[in-house]
């Protein structure tokens, strides 16, 4: 005997989901439409022999779990982000496979912008949307494309048009954009209908390998559960309540008339491109960085986590850059997170700063070791996420109440009447900037003044923030 | 004489063979409402999780693949092609 049909070989043996329960079998109810899929699926990549490049998305909703089952690459979106998730790859590597698989709570309503302007692009991946007409992970709710009069668990008395509108045909809608490349209604229902969903599913994915362009295949799937009803009545529930609203067919195949046209690369160093912007060329040398150390700080200052905060225009995200640049320039690691509202001024910002010598894992700052406070709400707000040992740095010219804690250091800086004294008081910041060079000991004040070029780009500022630099510094110096 | 040539005519329609793995079938009666030839049918057996899963009834099958591809699981089911004396 010869085997004709049996379990793909892009599926693992053994579903490794979690210890004890079954490994062999899927995590679907009785029925389901995705194993028929996932199994077309995984037949058709091992058929193309491009398992070692295909990457499969895998939606919220039951599908969540498909990485148990395939043998390839797998990735779960956010939810309806598939498409998304999807282009980045394929964008990325332009050889891969790439499957955004959906279900129509995620393709069809969180995730509809992601899917739709997706096609538009044109991207070069396939979307395999299963349409079941219901919430199935959830508990059977309503879905967009939930039929008039069907009752789910959110619709008890039949979705009614009046109140929920009607079931949105995703294929068509999709057929109104120009880019997709194939576009194809299937369902699974008897076999005839199945070898036709099955044929889909290995069109799009070749069109794909051949480099096509964008597909889509819509297929009407059973979910018994949140239907209530038996597996083999579902499937002719699909025949007789789902075609007559989600008509079956190919609505698109421009497989043979397109040529095939891989992504045209965009390199980022390009030295067009900086002649254009009339930056210097950084060419292709890497600049030769010697490893930056901390052994002459203080234990607690070491590897700083900085917390810099105060009201938008106060200048607290530049500080923040200023930090992180002079210590890149000085051979450490950094991050730089910039926070703030959506007011350009007025508002409160903060960022979060970490200079390191080690490799940074996170760029976020919950628990800091150096805070900037430049007004009173952050210093209530940050000074009880310092960590003992830590140091508290604030604008004594606009915090009128001193900090509390005994276990960390306090520095009053009146930075911003410093500041007006130059003549600008925007150069607050950078007052603050020499205070906590010199303070802390982290840079040297010459090491500030010689990189303010380097996250400044008014260049005629330089020079009064050179002075503001060496005014923090100097004021330091004067208090001990 | 006659049945005897019935027979063998009977055993060259089985042209396939179907192994069903009983545990991992959910008895959803997919493959069974599917097949061309009804030679499957739920069992009256429980499996582990609990189902009547799917049986071959031994003969008849002609190996189209129908149940294969209406079977949402992997694994659960098997078609062979039969030589010709197998």
């Amino acid at each position: 005997m010869k085997v004709k049909f049996a379990k793909p070989e892009t599926f693992y043996d053994v579903y490794e989901r979690k210890a004890g329960g079954d490994q062999t079998v899927t995590h679907y109810c009785p029925g389901c439409g995705h194993g028929n899929i996932h199994k077309m699926i995984a037949e058709a990549i091992a058929d193309l022999g491009v398992q070692d490049r295909t990457v499969f998305v895998s939606p919220v909703g039951c599908s969540v779990f498909a990485y148990y089952y395939f043998d390839m690459g797998n990735i779960q979106a956010a939810h309806g982000r598939a498409p998304a998730v999807a282009t980045g790859v394929k964008r990325s590597h332009p050889d891969s496979i790439v499957i955004s698989y959906q279900g129509d709570g995620d393709l069809a309503a969180i995730g509809t912008a992601e899917v739709v302007h997706a096609a538009n692009r044109g991207e070069k991946i396939t979307v395999i949307f299963v349409n079941n007409a219901i919430y199935g992970m959830t508990g059977g709710q309503m879905a967009p494309t939930t039929l008039v009069g069907q009752r789910t668990t959110t619709t008890p008395y039949g979705r009614s048009p009046v109140n929920e509108g009607y079931p949105i045909r995703v294929a068509e809608l999709i057929n109104a954009l120009q880019a997709p490349v194939y576009i194809e209604r299937v369902a699974l229902t008897d076999a005839k209908h199945t070898a036709q969903t099955r044929k889909a599913i290995r069109k799009a994915l070749t069109y794909q390998v051949e480099n096509k362009g964008f597909s889509l295949v819509e297929v009407l799937a059973a979910c018994p559960t949140g239907w209530g009803v038996h597996p083999t009545q579902a499937r002719e529930w699909i025949k007789e309540a789902m075609e007559p609203v989600f008509p079956l067919g190919c609505f698109r195949d421009r497989g043979a008339e397109i040529e095939a046209a891989p992504l045209e690369p965009r390199p980022f160093i390009n030295e067009d491109l900086h002649e254009k912007l009339d930056v210097p060329s950084p060419g292709l040398a890497v600049e030769e960085v010697v490893p930056g150390t901390m052994d002459h700080l203080p234990e607690a200052l070491r590897n700083p986590r900085i917390k810099v905060a105060g009201f938008g225009g106060q200048g607290v995200l530049m500080l923040g850059l200023g930090l992180a640049t002079v210590g890149m320039k000085l051979g450490y690691h950094v991050s730089w997170l910039p926070s703030y509202g959506p007011e350009m001024r007025g508002g409160t910002a903060n960022c979060s700063v970490r200079i390191s010598t080690n490799m940074i894992g996170a760029p976020t700052v919950a628990e800091s070791d150096l805070l900037v406070a430049f007004n009173r709400p952050s210093v209530e707000k940050f000074e009880p996420d310092l960590r003992a040992g830590g140091m508290l740095f604030y604008d004594s010219s606009l915090v009128d109440v001193a900090p509390q804690r005994g276990d960390i250091g306090i520095v009053a800086v009146p930075a911003t009447k410093l500041a007006d004294e130059l003549g600008n008081t925007k150069a607050a910041n950078m007052v603050m900037f020499g205070a906590i060079a010199e303070k802390t000991g982290l840079f040297k004040e010459d090491d500030v003044r010689s990189h303010l070029g380097d996250f400044i780009k008014k260049k005629k500022l330089i020079p009064l923030n050179e002075e503001a630099v060496a005014k923090g510094a100097q004021f330091v110096r004067d208090m001990a | 004489m006659a049945t005897e040539a019935a027979a063998k005519k009977q055993a060259g329609k089985t042209r396939g063979h179907i192994e069903i793995r009983v545990d991992e079938c959910k008895g959803c009666g997919c493959c069974v409402i599917v097949c061309p030839k009804q030679v499957l049918e739920l069992s009256k057996e429980l499996n582990k999780m609990g189902y009547h899963p799917c049986t071959y009834k031994g003969e008849g099958c002609i190996a189209c693949g129908f149940c294969f591809y209406a079977c949402p699981e992997p694994g659960a089911i098997t078609v062979y092609t039969k030589e010709a004396g197998e």
